[in-house]
Parts: structure tokens; sequence; C-alpha cells
């Protein structure tokens, strides 16, 4: 086989891409397939994106109530329910980046297999989609947080954004892995949902770090620091579950339950979370070659 | 003359997968092996080929000889597994009427959304926006109506306009020649006629040998993965015409 620039100057080899790096120049087709993605989702539905503001504002009363009262985790957890809400809304956007990733794909397989573009276009459609979702949640959240006294500075902002900068970096990072694993065998999706489901539960969301501090040996903490979801959930925690009244009071000089040396383990989970986009991406231009004639 | 598209010594080969669960597998590997896990079919076997620019190409030849490979190959959507492709600028077309169309959006998002899978930008596809609709002969009060409305002419109609006027530097058609009813066939062929004297790069496929001798100039016939003929269009015909 010659060497791929052996045709002559001036001739491109089609099929061939710089893989995310392409994506800003297609941004007006990015933009219409986030519309079209949006629109499929709300069609016949007269509430349309009012749903996605309903079912957070609900979840959150009947977690308030259930669990802050009448479980009692108010006692232990100041302000329990924006601790757990600002975990579980990082949880959610994971899980929809993670999981539509995944799928893309393959849902767009009509297209995959008759015009070339980008394919990296397909997952990060899905990125968009997720995050135009988790905008009624973080509305939700901040009248929540706002009614329990929320007074961010600086900082807090700017955790916020590192915890969805991080999420988005990881779970685009697994969604074009698996992505691509999906086209070859459909069993990734399953496998994906298996990992959601875990997700929920492994990282700080329902409890704080020193429940697991207390269990976890000491020379395995690390690994649990170093998942990236825990660091955003904990950046989470300290945009909007810190700076509330009730956790000012408690814990006026701390970051509280939190991991401590937080701003060294997001750092390194960051690292982590880069590199395995630069694994997913790999993967995924590896099997994407294979895409047209496998779906 | 400055070419347009090089094919150089193709191989396109696909595995038709016999086993997909890992039970079939180890029943296969328990069982002793017998019979092959996976079976190849040979698409493309050392074909190699030069369009040069502006000319239109008529890709001939019976189902499965290789064609909608090839122009797969061309358009970037299958990588060869051997030898090279290489095309000069932006490739597109019909390759299926309607990919990327999306029924719950309307006609006119439609084009949008087509256009620039196509390689439109923004701004040429609102330029051209109104001749798209007058060519497609859609009435103003479906435009704005969901495409799952359309009837299947419309809907073919509106597909084969915007690719017509998409204008890219290598025009691919595969067997949408016979979209719509006659008079809409007959200005296809004219639109077609329109691009070959601008210059544009054609290759087309298609089973409809009449059609083609109108539209190309040059013919290229495969069978069974290899070119047998690659001459005027009217001695391709004839090749394909003398086998019956």
């Amino acid at each position: 086989m010659r060497a791929p620039d052996s045709v002559e100057p001036g001739l491109i080899i089609p099929g061939r891409s710089n893989g995310l790096l392409d994506v800003p120049r297609w941004r007006f087709l990015l933009s219409l397939l986030v519309k079209k993605e949006l629109r499929v989702r709300y069609r016949g539905s007269a509430l349309g994106l009012l749903w996605s503001y309903v079912k957070p504002g609900v979840q959150l009363i009947v977690y308030y109530i259930a669990m802050g009262k009448f479980l009692g985790l108010e006692r232990g957890i100041p302000n329990f329910v924006i601790y757990l809400f600002s975990g579980m809304v990082i949880v959610n956007f994971f899980g929809e980046v993670f999981g539509n990733t995944t799928k893309s794909i393959v849902v767009n397989a009509d297209l995959v297999k008759k015009i070339y573009l980008p394919r990296e276009l397909f997952p990060v459609a899905s990125v968009w989609v997720a995050f135009i979702h988790l905008v009624p949640q973080l509305v939700v959240l901040i009248i929540a947080a706002l009614i329990s006294g929320w007074r961010p500075g600086l900082v807090n902002i700017a955790a916020i954004l590192g915890a969805l900068i991080l999420t988005v970096l990881f779970a685009l990072g697994l969604g074009l892995m698996f992505g691509a694993f999906n086209v070859l065998f459909r069993d990734a999706e399953n496998f994906v949902e298996l990992i959601l489901m875990m997700a929920a539960w492994v990282s700080p969301v329902l409890y704080t770090w020193s429940h697991v501090a207390s269990v976890l040996p000491d020379s395995l903490d690390w690994v649990y620091k170093l998942y990236p979801i825990t660091q955003a959930v904990e950046l989470n925690h300290v945009g909007f579950w810190i700076p509330t009244s009730a956790v000012q009071e408690r814990y006026p000089d701390s970051t509280g339950p939190l991991i401590d040396a937080l701003p060294m383990w997001a750092g390194a989970a960051f690292v982590i979370s880069v590199l395995w986009l630069v694994v997913g991406q790999a993967v995924f231009r590896r099997l994407e070659s294979r895409f047209a004639q496998e779906l | 003359m400055t070419r347009a598209i090089v094919v150089d010594q193709v191989v396109k080969q696909f595995t038709l997968r016999h086993t997909w669960s890992i039970k079939e597998y180890v029943v296969w590997n328990l069982t002793g092996r017998g019979g092959e896990l996976k079976d190849t079919f040979l698409a493309l076997d050392d074909v190699s080929l030069t369009v040069e620019q502006g000319e239109s190409v008529g890709l001939l030849g019976r189902n499965g000889s290789g064609k909608s490979t090839l122009l797969k190959l061309i358009s970037g959507v299958l990588r060869p597994d051997r030898g090279q492709v290489g095309v000069r600028g932006r490739v597109a077309g019909l390759i299926e009427v309607g990919a990327g169309f999306h029924p719950d959006l309307t006609g006119r998002e439609n084009i949008y959304l087509n256009g620039s899978i196509l390689g439109m930008t923004e701004r040429d596809i609102t330029a051209r926006l109104d001749e798209i609709i007058a060519f497609s002969e859609i009435e103003g009060r479906f435009i704005d109506s969901e495409v799952k409305f359309y009837s299947s002419g419309m809907f073919l109609r509106l597909a084969f306009s915007v690719a017509a006027h998409s204008h890219p530097d290598v025009f691919l058609i595969d067997e949408i020649l016979a979209v719509g009813d006659e008079p809409f066939q007959h200005k296809c062929l004219e639109r077609i006629a329109e691009l070959r004297k601008e210059g544009q790069t054609l290759v087309i496929v298609t089973h409809d040998l009449n059609l083609v001798s109108q539209v190309a100039e040059r013919g290229i016939v495969l069978a069974g993965g290899k070119t047998v003929f690659d001459g005027p269009i009217e001695g391709a015909v004839g090749r394909l015409r003398g086998e019956g």
C-alpha cells in the first residue's frame, strides 16, 4: 500500500477528517441537528419544553419532603435537598451526555451510511441537546438555592463551570468510545445503562465524602477521588450548597464534609478527563472507517 | 485538463458476518470450528479510473457489480481496503433520495438541514432558497408544513431540487433520475444538462440506459467488481445491451 499523500497535489482523500477539531467548521449544521433533535423529542406535546421544568421541580419538592423531612437526612446535612440536587444535576447530565452520545451514531445510521460528514458531529450534537435539558434543572436548582440563602462568590461560580466542563469532557470521551463500539455490537448500549445506574450511587450524591472515607481503606481512597464525576459533583456542591446560609453557619471556615484539598483532586480529575477524551477520539477514529458498512 | 477524481487500484471487500452473539461463537468453537466464521465478498477488485474536471460519466453494470460501492468510496462514506481515492474539492449529491431529510421538520427547515449536510453554507442556502422552492414546484402553503404530510413525489422533488442547487465540485447521482412524474423528470434532465454546460463534473449511477445516454458522454461498465469497459457512452450502453 502506498503512502496516503501519493495522490497528486490538490486532490483530497474523501472520508478523512480531523475529528473533533473539524466540528467548529460545521457549526451551522450542528445547530440544525440540535434543533431537529429537540423538535423530535417534543413532538405532539402541548407543554413542550415546559415539561423539562415541571419534572425536576416536582422531583425536588418530593425529595425535600421524603428524604429531608421524613427520613431526617436534613439533620446530618444542612440544606440536604440542595446538597442532593446539586449532585443529581451533574449525574443526570453525565447520564444524558454519555447515554445519548453512545446511541448517536446508530440513531443517525441513515446519514452515516449515505453521506460523508465528520461523524463526530453526531456525538457533539448530543452534548448540546443534553446541555439544553440541563438548563431547566439548573434553573430549578438556582431558585431552590436562592430560597435557602444562596450567596455565591466568584469561586463558587467558577466551581459550577468547572463541574460542567469536567462532566462534558469525561462523558464525551466515554461516549465517543462506546458510540463507536455500539456500531459493532449493540451490547454497548446495555452496558452503558449499567454503568449509568452505578454512576448515580458511586458519587457522593446521596451521602457525603466523609461517609465514604470512614469505610474505604486509605489505600483506595485515591481511586474514588480521581473519578471525574465524583469531582464534578463535589465542585457543584462548592458552587451551590456551600454558599447557602445554613451551611455557612455550620461550617464557617471550611468546606465541611466535602473532599479535602479539592482543587488538587479536581485538577487531577480534569487531566484524566482530557486524556479520556483523547483516547475516546482515537478509538472512534480507528473504528470510524467501518461505520458505514457495519450499520 | 485537471483531474477531478482519481481511483487508483482500489479493492473493497465486505465481511458478511455469520456470528453475532457470544453463544454462537462458543458453540462454533466447541463443535470443532466447522465452516467459516466469516464470509467475505469482493465488491471492487483492483479498480482504477480517472475523471477529468467537467466530464460527465455514467457508471453502469448489473445489480451487485459494485457501482454503488464505488460511488460511496468517491463520496468518502466508505474507505478502500487497498488502493487510493482522491477527489478535487467538495463531493456531494444524491446518494439516496431523502437521506438527510427529517419527517418532523417543515419543507423549509429540511432545505436548510439537507443543504448544509451537502456542504452548503447558511448564506448559500438563503441565497438560493427561492430558486430551490421554485424548482421543486412545491406550493407556498406546503413549504412550511412538515415533510411527513408530503406526497412521495413532492418529497423526491424537494430532495432533488436541494441537491441540484448545492453546487459541489463533483456531483454524484445514484439511481434517482426516475424521480417524480414525466414533466418533472424532464426538468431534472434539463437541469443536469445545464450543470454539464456550467462545467460541473458528474458521476451518474443508473440502470436506465436511455436516460444515461442523454446525460453522460462517457460510460464505465462494471462487472463483478472490475471495470470491463471504459469509453464513449454509446459503447458502454451497447455493451450492456449486448450482454442482455
